[in-house]
């Protein structure tokens, strides 16, 4: 029976995250999504802009435009919402280091254009402490990066009320391998951390203080162990609920509220059949609305084809309607919550809060996130989480359909077409970007561009908010290189630790001595058939921060025998080139995942070569299409590994064959 | 065997002298190359390395301490301070972490904690692991630090100091300083009981940490007054942050300091050639065992040819591996020794 309408619940915003080339092709993408049915936008940055990096910076090279929209300044900004009303439109924007820095430019537009900065809504995410944790798009170090967040929720409270100016994000914890209980202990640890810098700064009356923490919001994470997702929810809530009430006197239930938006789990969905992500996602997708008191209030969906490249509008558009579906079809919205009452859901429930409270406790014996974060502690545990998951994966406990059973398929119609099923950035998209940029330098005021960067040096300097200043760099048109440049000359720059340093003995090997000792002693052979023990360099080149390969196949070559060096993210080729000289290397592994492998990986082999390193074996992973793991052996690249590669026991078996071949060694081949 | 491309090293030598990276590189390599093969060559390329240079060159410093006690991060400030003043620095990293007895390899990770960002030609880091399953600095690291001072100002090797490593250290090292942890009783422990032998220089990091710091820092110099000392060197103990760069330049001038000392007291060319001569002793005490020694005179007699050929202890360390494989034979035989000629496999017959 069709139910009358006037019952249900509005559904949550439905967003789709997005960006990609230039300001002008993203806003054309986000007005087609707007007409499709999405409520709300969320913006995808590039990596340049999200590090602080002018479009014509070196380490830009290869990224302009391509995992996200390039805004250099203002100019960018207005183009991008042209035509849209910033004063109805509720946008995201997944921006972090320089979160201060794109609100400024979402007010400055918004003052110029005469519009109101109060009735501005949306968020930033700016949690930049998971980006030392996960996503990796740091800059400056802890205490300075607290500080851009304090400043931001400090200015907005007053200036910008309906803006969500963080979002603590627990989501990325998952997606680097974070059990349910490390996130909900970390995000809250980070929460924690970012109201007291609040507190302390002084800048808010005690009085308003419940505001503040209402202002707080959080962005998770759902992966396809459902209900137990559901159940960390319902603990986010209830421990959010007693954390407020408690450590910051906040007597108003309503604001004490735990405000969530969601993406699912994308680390789970897969390259090898990749039709099954569609049921992935929206089973994962049931978790966050299905218990009504824990329902979350804005969704965006992966696509289908997640593990092979950038989506197209097409796929994207299913991802959306895979939302309308749930929302508009079911009678998911009529109820009240239906797990209310449910023994068994308050049983998970408890105990996941009892084991978030003892990590909680554990990290704040340490001196809290931070210290934990400059210690290595959280990265390690977190390095340690996913190591287990893919040793699950690997040994068949952890079942992956497609991946590591159920492998045989029909031929899929999907992925047959010409584009490769994937989003294609048009690699002229990078000098566009630059040629304007360099036109917008030409046509703006100089003296008031150095004023407003003076300005904001000072108020580095002096601790004043970061925010007016930041405003006004943004109306007098400095670029985003400009004002990262600036905070670093002042705040200096930070290389968190990279976690991989977990103890060798701590870990049991599940099992499979025989496989690890086998590969052990391919190791050591080989070792002593070349005269020394077989020396690795992970090498990560670029403003890619996907680190999860990287570290776990250092983890596992450290495990079965390699010296391995692995310097962290966001290296230049010239370093990891540099690097490989001075370590004297038998092989250097690149992880690149943000599409820019054939730049990238064709400028290590170059800087190896002018080393007199050309023999020097080069393998390479992450998310490579079919076609360019070709163009990148003519290269000269010796492999290529990508998801589908999910064992890594046998990468290290193929790793060893490589090293042996290149040095006149018979290649041992796959174990029997 | 295998068809393992090894450098000539003659031509090797004469590119490292230019300081080129690539042969430093491949220098090195060489030198770390169990092959007995790579063995002899090492040999030769050491000997066509030494010269006057090996006594006067550069400066080797060695820095030691507990886990975590900020060795890199401190090694990391000076190698700004020197570089600003336009030196060279070389530094070799010994990981402390790896456990070989584990089966698995070793996780190298200083030089993240060492290099800044920018890049730098000046510069030039190899990490090793610690293959020495008792602990202590692998024999290696003597003669990489001496072919990296043949182009380098300075020459940092870090290693961590547990036990007996610190004595290891003093042997290579012309300058050894301590890194102390605040509030930690270890090192005044170790210098009370006299195992680590008083380095030249002590440092108590982490000095933003207040009161901790100088109260370590204070017991520190009480205690090392104790023990017995150069009389015309100071034994300077220092307060720094690496974290805040406070301290960092007198700490540096320290080290310029006592390199001097060592020079115009005529000590650091004696101090180089002893530490050669002890090198080479450990080698063929590793290679050979006791009884190895033994066939070539014993340590003393060892030790006092070396201390001869001061400038070539490379030929010599040549001619007495042969002179003890040659004795192996004929002590030996009818069992095959020759099996055994790879160096790797500590002959202790
Ligand atoms: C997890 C994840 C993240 C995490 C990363 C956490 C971390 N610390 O690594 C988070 C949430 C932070 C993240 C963020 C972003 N992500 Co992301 N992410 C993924 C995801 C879902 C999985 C990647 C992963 O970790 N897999 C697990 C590891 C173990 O697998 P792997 O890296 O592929 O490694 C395997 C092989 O490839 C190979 N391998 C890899 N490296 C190496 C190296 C050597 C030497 C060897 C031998 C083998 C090898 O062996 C491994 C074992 O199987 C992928 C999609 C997918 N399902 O693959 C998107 C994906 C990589 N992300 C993407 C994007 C765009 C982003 C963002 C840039 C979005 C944005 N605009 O802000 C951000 C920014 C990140 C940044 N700073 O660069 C895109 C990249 C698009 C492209 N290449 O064209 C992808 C493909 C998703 C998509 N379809 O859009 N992401
Ligand atoms: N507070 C403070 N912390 C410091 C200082 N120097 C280093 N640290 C921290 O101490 C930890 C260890 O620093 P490292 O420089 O890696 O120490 P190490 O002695 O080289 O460590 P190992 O090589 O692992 O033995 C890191 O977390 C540093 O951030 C300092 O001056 N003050
Ligand atoms: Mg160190």
């Amino acid at each position: 029976m069709i139910s009358s309408r006037k019952k249900r619940d509005q559904p949550w915003l439905m967003r789709t995250y997005s960006g990609h080339s230039s300001a002008r092709a993203s806003n054309a993408l986000y007005r087609t999504n707007l007409a499709k049915g999405q409520t709300g936008l969320s913006v995808a940055f590039d990596l340049p802009t999200q590090t602080g990096y002018d479009a014509d910076h070196p380490l830009a090279r290869g990224e302009v435009g391509k995992v996200g929209v390039p805004i250099s300044h203002i100019g960018d900004m207005d183009q991008l919402f042209d035509q849209i009303p910033l004063d109805q439109m509720n946008t995201s924007m997944t921006i972090n280091a320089t979160a201060a820095w794109l609100l400024s430019l979402y007010i400055g537009l918004a003052q110029r254009r005469g519009i109101d900065p109060r009735k501005l809504s949306g968020t930033t995410q700016n949690d930049i402490i998971k980006e030392y944790l996960s996503r990796g798009t740091y800059i400056y170090p802890p205490g300075p990066s607290m500080r851009l967040i304090a400043d931001t929720i400090n200015y907005t409270v007053r200036h910008v009320p309906k803006w969500n100016p963080t979002n603590i994000c627990s989501y990325h914890l998952q997606e680097a391998g974070a059990t349910p209980v490390q996130e909900l202990a970390y995000a809250l640890c980070t929460a924690m951390a970012v109201l007291d810098t609040v507190k302390a700064s002084g800048e808010i009356e005690v009085a308003a203080f419940p505001q503040v923490v209402e202002r707080i919001s959080f962005f998770v994470n759902a992966g396809m162990r459902f209900v137990e997702e559901c159940c960390k929810l319902r603990a986010f809530g209830e421990m959010w609920d007693e954390l407020t009430a408690t450590r910051y006197q906040v007597d108003d239930p309503k604001l004490r509220r735990f405000r969530y938006g969601v993406q699912v789990n994308s680390l789970g969905l897969t390259e090898p059949q990749p039709e099954n992500n569609v049921q992935r996602i929206v089973l994962e997708m049931l978790a966050v609305v299905l218990s009504r008191r824990a329902r979350a209030r804005a969704i965006q969906l992966p696509a289908w084809n997640e593990a092979m490249g950038l989506p197209r509008p097409w796929d994207q558009q299913w991802a959306l309607r895979m939302q309308q579906v749930m929302a508009f079809e079911t009678d998911l919205l009529e109820y009240e919550d239906i797990l209310d009452g449910s023994p068994v859901i308050a049983a998970k429930v408890a105990d996941l809060i009892e084991g978030a409270k003892k990590e909680i406790e554990k990290v704040e014996e340490q001196g809290g996130i931070i210290a934990a974060i400059e210690s290595g502690y959280i990265k390690r545990e977190l390095v340690g989480s996913h190591m287990h998951r893919l040793r699950a994966i690997e040994s068949g406990d952890l079942q992956i359909i497609g991946v590591n059973c159920f492998q045989e398929t029909a031929e899929s119609p999907l992925t047959g077409g010409t584009d490769g099923a994937i989003m294609k950035i048009d690699p002229a998209a990078e000098r566009g970007q630059i040629e304007r940029l360099q036109a917008h330098r030409k046509s703006r005021n100089d003296a008031d561009v150095r004023a407003a960067l003076q300005g904001l040096a000072d108020a580095a300097k002096t601790g004043e908010n970061i925010m007016p200043s930041s405003i006004r760099c943004a109306l007098a048109g400095v670029s985003t290189g400009e004002w990262g440049d600036t905070l670093r000359a002042v705040f200096g720059e930070f290389r968190p630790p990279t976690g991989i340093d977990i103890a060798i003995d701590s870990r049991q090997v599940l099992g499979q001595k025989d496989l690890v000792a086998e590969l052990r002693e391919r190791v050591a052979d080989t070792g002593s058939a070349l005269g020394r023990p077989l020396k690795l360099l992970v090498g990560k080149p670029g403003l890619d921060g996907h680190s999860n390969g990287a570290e776990q196949v250092a983890v596992k070559a450290r495990d079965v025998g390699f010296e391995v060096v692995y310097d962290g993210i966001r290296l230049t080729p010239q370093q990891i080139a540099q690097a490989a000289e001075e370590e004297g290397v038998h092989l250097v592994g690149l992880s690149i995942l943000s599409g820019s492998h054939m730049e990238l990986a064709g400028a290590v082999l170059r800087e190896l070569h002018a080393r007199d390193l050309g023999n020097l074996p080069v393998i390479a992973g992450g998310i490579i299409p079919p076609e360019d793991a070709e163009r990148l052996k003519a290269l000269g690249v010796r492999a290529v590994y990508t998801p589908k590669d999910f064992n890594l026991n046998a990468i290290m078996v193929d790793m060893v064959d490589v090293i042996r071949e290149c040095n006149g060694l018979q290649r041992l081949g796959p174990r029997p | 065997m295998t068809q393992v491309k090894l450098p000539d090293p003659e031509q090797l030598a004469l590119r490292i002298l230019r300081g080129e990276r690539a042969a430093v590189a491949s220098g090195l390599n060489l030198l770390d190359n169990k092959l007995a093969e790579a063995r002899s060559r090492s040999a030769r390329l050491l000997a066509s390395l030494s010269g006057e240079h090996w006594l006067d060159a550069g400066h080797l410093i060695g820095i030691t301490g507990p886990p975590g006690a900020g060795k890199s991060s401190l090694v990391s400030a000076l190698i700004r301070a020197w570089r600003s003043s336009g030196r060279s620095v070389a530094v070799l990293a010994v990981d402390p972490s790896s456990r070989p007895e584990l089966g698995g390899g070793a996780l190298l990770g200083d030089r993240i904690r060492i290099k800044n960002s920018s890049h730098d030609e000046g510069l030039f880091i190899r990490s090793l692991a610690n293959r020495n399953q008792l602990g202590g600095v692998a024999t290696e690291v003597w003669p990489m630090s001496w072919l990296l001072l043949t182009c380098f100002d300075i020459v940092v090797i870090e290693t961590v100091g547990v036990g007996q490593t610190e004595i290891d250290i003093a042997e290579i090292g012309d300058t050894v300083c301590y890194v102390a942890q605040p509030a930690s009783g270890d090192t005044i422990q170790y210098l009370k009981s006299g195992i680590i032998e008083i380095p030249d220089i002590f440092a108590v990091n982490k000095s933003d940490l207040g009161a901790a710091a100088r109260k370590t820092a204070a017991e520190i110099a009480r205690s090392a007054s104790r023990q017995d000392r150069r009389a015309d060197w100071d034994y300077p103990v220092c307060l720094v942050s690496a974290a805040m760069s406070t301290g960092i330049e007198q700490f540096r001038d320290h080290f310029d300091r006592h390199r001097s000392f060592l020079t115009n007291a005529g000590l650091l060319g004696k101090l180089r050639a002893r530490h050669q001569s002890a090198w080479v002793v450990r080698l063929l005490k590793e290679e050979f065992g006791t009884f190895g020694l033994e066939l070539a005179g014993g340590r003393t007699a060892v030790a006092e040819r070396l201390s001869k050929g001061v400038l070539n202890q490379f030929e010599e360390y040549e001619r007495l591996r042969k002179q003890i494989l040659s004795r192996f034979m004929s002590v030996s035989r009818p069992s095959s020794p020759t099996k055994k000629e790879h160096p790797d496999e500590q002959a202790i017959v």
